[in-house]
């Protein structure tokens, strides 16, 4: 309980304490928060792990009228793979700034905006009231929206604005939602609203949010901001908005589906999604194919894994939802949702150490620089094993209960998008990889810190250690599930 | 210690392959000592296992995933046929290989990989079920690409290309079987054939044809043989790693389980698929030694030859009578070590002698008589001449065929005998009959080179001469037919 | 009869918003558009809590939240408009062409 406190309170505090402090205290102040941090959300998940969901009433009282903020097992796997991810997004920027590569505006400006990004999405995964998500996800886009324009330069804040217009569109369709199931219920609490009596307006209601969040999640066709966004911003900052940010509003898209209105899930609908999900796929791998610059390359590349979350609506949703295969496509997404998370961050903070090495992100200035910085060429390699969906590592865990379950389900051109994808996902990352990987360099090397490049070879070593240990984040991810786990296949 | 046992013999490899990755450049004794010291430990503890297994002991050890995902390593007779070979011909190979690259650049990374690749290996050996097995098939296949592209220059690069365009749609196909024949059966073990009444005999075909495709990209199955030449811009080591141990018999490996374990031979009869697979086991064994033929550089032909060769393990395994699979499964062995010696042997010319082609073979017999023996009898033994190894394996194929009423078998072999004469005896006469190029030169001072050769060869010989005895790969063989797949 | 006016009141704004946000492209007059839609739905929700006989405290109480929200979302996106007028003198987006 005191731990769920501490990650939602503890990274609001250190950002508000980061501005108010004079400025040399800010890096040590932000720093300590994040690890005290990234420690209660270990903590949190322990303690689910061992007593199941934590909950908390704010202020004691209960819904309608109070907030209830909840961390069952998928809130505790996100706040674990978030904590990882920030802290290692701290540790790199501490490295990158430390190298003095970035402007004193952006040195100032980061670790606010990381912290408030932090509190936010912890906050989006465990509440449990639908205009509090609102809230969260209002408060994230905007730490997102600024952390794409933090360079100050007109290409930033162009990508910046475009997303903020995405975003605040998002924001006011979910909140037209919202206000739709106000009018309908009287209540906007999760659990409360799973056993209502149905109104008129709940299917448009469920329309108007799912659109927004659609928005927010950058499917397929709403995704034209995030390649820009992700990579207009410094790395450290790309790979929070690649790896986390869009998760939040996944999430909240999960929520919606599978546990406040799990009646509305009609086929169709499930097969928009999804089929959404499956062009997004083929189509942000086709886009990455054709960069030119790294960064482009993986932003695309979200595009694309983002796509596979969404397959998890027809395999798992509406009438499924009660078949024995649906567990394991549930946990295949949010699978897909961790190991992305992981490897996606790895490889932006790749980018950033390329980046500072040799002072550029495109391809043919990359080349041979894996002889200079084996680490990172290896961890690029590693993250992109996870993406490509390879044994043995989570992204190949998630490809394989996703593919299980399309064949169980009878519905298996989904499997074909997954190993279509996985195929799409080697040839667009092979390019990269071979420039890293040939022997004449082309730039001269400015020389980066061992432990710098050792971050991201962590968070891409942890990815991979996500498929070889499986069975434990899969139990945890079970834990306070809508449907009754059901066991293998 | 029953559970403790394949885990060690995986370690062995994994071990060396993870600390060699964070050894300095120039930390030449250790990192040797690391490899050399985990090949002879998996060599102990095989060895040790095999008494024990003789003696009635049975191994399993099981790492349980997300449901459905059991990593299983459990050991059979088959198991242990693969890994012996393949910790045998590591050691070797290491020992080459610490020889050949001597201080050049990049060895750490090297090393590792290379330990990597044998882990992956053994753990397909090891593989109890057929998603463990799906598991290593891929680590075998993400290993080997950094060893293939290791000079990193253009052609290696290529080919890395080349290996990689071949494998990852292979592997695609290879899970999509799995998951498809696994959402009917449930989790296949490779202790029993799954119950594949579920599925109807159209499906089955399918699932089949795609296993096939999966492991037939590695076993170089026509038309799917493509990337082997091409990796020859490899060096010497990897090639004969790849061509010999690891990947093409991984491929040859999978075809059997697949065979086997996964349908079980009496449903591949009763589909009527094992005739096709004979047929493009056979078509491959034919275009592979023809395009062997219009080779001149000699890993090139080498590895034409492979693609050839290889296709008899799949060819016994495809007819499915007994003797036939003994055949197979012992060429299995004998394809391993012969092909290693000339592999072995190519590198030596290449290095003591800037040797690479074939016509620039004249007279090498005589300034580099170990090698050149060692190459002459690999090559005679592949050619199939009495009483060398290629003998034994060609002289059971051919008695399957025509057990399992194919006698077209027959005219199969002779024909590939005849190119596989064709291809090699040139070489040969070269060696030792025609007078050496006036600028030639070549030596043999590297003996750590020349012994893992000598060692092979006499191997190669060895198992040949010895066939008869029970501890033979051809007894050895008899007793896995008998006990696992007799009827 | 009070309570249908405020709805609809609510529902033009949002219907003037998005007029707003699809025909005007000048990025200050899109902040505004979605301050409009942003109104209209607040209106609506106090709407839709004044229904019963005794009010309902919590449309007041996510209002209220929700003003505050869209301040610092308004707050921040002419900041950006400022900012990207100063550095380049664009008071639009530029096409979506290529971003680089």
């Amino acid at each position: 309980m005191t731990a769920l406190v501490i990650v939602l309170a503890l990274p609001l505090a250190g950002a508000l304490a980061v501005i108010a402090l004079p400025v040399r205290a800010a890096v040590p102040v932000a720093l300590s928060a994040t690890a005290l941090t990234a420690l209660s959300a270990l903590v949190l998940a322990a303690s689910v792990w061992q007593g199941g969901p934590v909950t908390l009433m704010v202020g004691g009282w209960q819904p309608p009228l109070g907030i209830a903020l909840q961390a069952d097992g998928l809130a505790a796997a996100l706040i674990v793979m978030s904590a990882l991810v920030v802290g290692a997004v701290a540790m790199a920027a501490w490295f990158e700034m430390a190298a003095a590569r970035a402007g004193p505006r952006a040195a100032f400006g980061f670790w606010p905006l990381m912290l408030l990004l932090w509190g936010a999405l912890n906050a989006v995964y465990v509440s449990r009231d639908l205009f509090n998500l609102y809230v969260g996800l209002e408060l994230l886009s905007l730490a997102a929206v600024a952390l794409v324009a933090i360079s100050g330069t007109a290409q930033a804040l162009v990508a910046a604005l475009r997303y903020m217009i995405f975003a605040l569109a998002g924001s006011l369709l979910y909140l037209a939602g919202v206000v739709l199931v106000y009018a309908g219920h009287g209540t906007l609490d999760i659990g409360l609203l799973s056993a209502r009596s149905p109104a008129p307006g709940d299917a448009l209601a469920l329309g108007l949010m799912t659109a927004g969040l659609l928005a927010k999640t950058a499917l397929f066709p709403f995704h034209v901001w995030l390649p820009p966004a992700h990579a207009s911003a410094p790395a450290p900052a790309s790979a929070l908005l690649s790896a986390l940010v869009p998760k939040a509003s996944f999430l909240i898209l999960i929520r919606l589906w599978f546990e406040a209105m799990p009646e509305l899930a009609s086929t169709a609908a499930l097969l928009m999604l999804a089929g959404l999900g499956a062009i997004a796929v083929i189509w942000g791998g086709v886009l990455a194919l054709v960069q030119s610059r790294l960064k482009l390359i993986v932003a695309y590349s979200t595009v694309a894994q983002l796509g596979y979350m969404f397959l998890v609506f027809p395999l798992a949703g509406g009438d499924g939802s009660a078949q024995p295969w649906a567990a394991g496509a549930w946990t295949g997404a949010m699978f897909q949702a961790l190991s992305h998370g992981l490897a996606k961050a790895a490889m932006f903070l790749v980018a950033g150490i390329c980046i500072a090495a040799v002072g550029s992100d495109r391809l043919g200035d990359l080349r041979g620089l894996a002889r200079a910085l084996p680490m990172t060429g290896f961890a690029f390699a590693l993250a992109a094993i996870t993406l490509m969906g390879l044994p043995p590592s989570g992204g190949f865990t998630a490809k394989y209960l996703l593919m299980t379950s399309a064949f169980a389900a009878g519905q298996w051109p989904w499997a074909l998008v997954l190993a279509g994808g996985g195929l799409l996902a080697a040839a667009y990352l092979y390019r990269p990889l071979a420039a890293l990987f040939t022997r004449d360099a082309r730039l001269p090397v400015h020389p980066v810190a061992r432990a710098w490049q050792g971050v991201p070879l962590a968070l891409a070593a942890l990815a991979v250690l996500l498929g070889l240990l499986s069975a434990a984040p899969f139990d945890l991810l079970q834990i306070g599930r809508p449907e009754p786990a059901v066991e293998g296949l | 210690m029953n559970a403790a046992l394949p885990v060690l013999i995986l370690l062995s490899s994994l071990v060396p392959a993870g600390v060699t990755f964070f050894l300095a450049q120039d930390s030449h004794t250790l990192r040797n000592t690391l490899n050399l010291g985990g090949a002879v430990v998996k060599l102990g503890l095989i060895i040790w296992m095999l008494f024990a297994v003789a003696g009635g002991a049975s191994y399993e050890a099981s790492l349980p995933l997300a449901p459905g995902l059991v990593m299983l390593l459990r050991v059979d007779a088959l198991a242990l046929l693969f890994i012996s070979l393949s910790a045998t011909l590591w050691f070797l190979t290491t020992i080459y290989a610490i020889a050949y690259f001597g201080t050049k650049a990049e060895l750490s990374r090297f090393f590792g990989f290379f330990s990597l690749c044998v882990a992956a290996t053994t753990g397909l050996a090891l593989s109890g079920s057929l998603i463990s097995f799906f598991i290593f098939f891929e680590l075998l296949t993400l290993s080997t690409w950094p060893l293939v592209a290791h000079k990193q220059d253009k052609p290696s690069l290529s080919a890395a290309r080349v290996y990689l365009a071949y494998a990852l749609p292979g592997s695609a196909a290879l899970l999509w079987a799995i998951i498809w024949l696994e959402s009917a059966t449930g989790p296949v073990l490779f202790t029993e054939p799954p119950d594949l009444s579920a599925l109807d005999p159209g499906a089955l075909r399918g699932i089949f044809a795609l296993f096939i495709i999966g492991v037939g990209v590695k076993a170089a199955l026509v038309p799917l043989h493509g990337w082997l030449p091409a990796d020859m811009a490899a060096p010497a080591p990897v090639s004969a790693l790849l061509h010999a141990v690891a990947v093409v018999k991984a491929g040859a490996f999978g075809v059997v389980r697949v065979i086997y374990d996964v349908f079980g031979a009496s449903n591949v009869a009763a589909l009527g698929v094992g005739e096709p697979l004979a047929i493009l086991a056979s078509v491959t064994i034919v275009w592979g030694s023809v395009r062997a033929l219009q080779q001149d550089e000699i890993k090139k032909r080498l590895a034409f030859s492979t693609v050839s060769q290889v296709s008899y393990i799949v060819l016994g395994a495809a007819l499915a009578s007994p003797l036939a699979m003994i055949g197979g499964l012992v060429h299995l062995i004998h394809q391993g070590l012969m092909k290693i010696t000339m592999f072995f042997c190519a590198g030596i010319y290449d290095e003591r002698a800037g040797v690479r082609k074939i016509t620039e073979l004249n007279g090498m017999g005589a300034r580099m008589p170990w090698t050149s023996v060692c190459f002459s009898l690999g090559a005679m033994g592949m050619i199939g001449l009495p009483p060398l190894a290629g003998f034994v394996s060609k002289f059971y194929l051919g008695l399957g065929g025509l057990e399992a009423g194919a006698p077209w078998v027959l005219g199969v072999l002779v024909a590939s005998t005849l190119l596989n004469a064709a291809y090699f005896l040139p070489l040969l006469y070269r060696l030792w009959f025609l007078p050496a190029a006036e600028d030639a030169r070549g030596d043999e001072r590297a003996p750590a080179l020349v012994v893992p050769a000598v060692v092979t060869a006499t191997a190669a010989l060895g198992v040949g001469l010895l066939a008869a005895s029970p501890i033979s790969p051809l007894g050895w063989a008899t007793l896995i037919v008998a006990r696992e797949y007799g009827p | 009869m009070s309570l249908t006016v405020f709805a609809m009141t609510g529902a033009s704004l949002v219907g003037l918003g998005i007029y707003g946000l699809l025909a005007l492209p000048q990025l200050l007059r899109r902040i505004i558009s979605f301050n409009l839609i942003g109104s209209g739905l607040f209106l609506f929700l106090g709407a839709a809590g004044a229904r019963g006989e005794a009010v309902d405290a919590v449309p007041q109480a996510l209002i209220i939240t929700g003003i505050v929200v869209a301040l610092a979302a308004s707050a921040l996106a002419v900041g950006l408009v400022v900012a990207l007028a100063r550095r380049s003198g664009l008071v639009v987006l530029p096409d979506e062409a290529n971003p680089r």
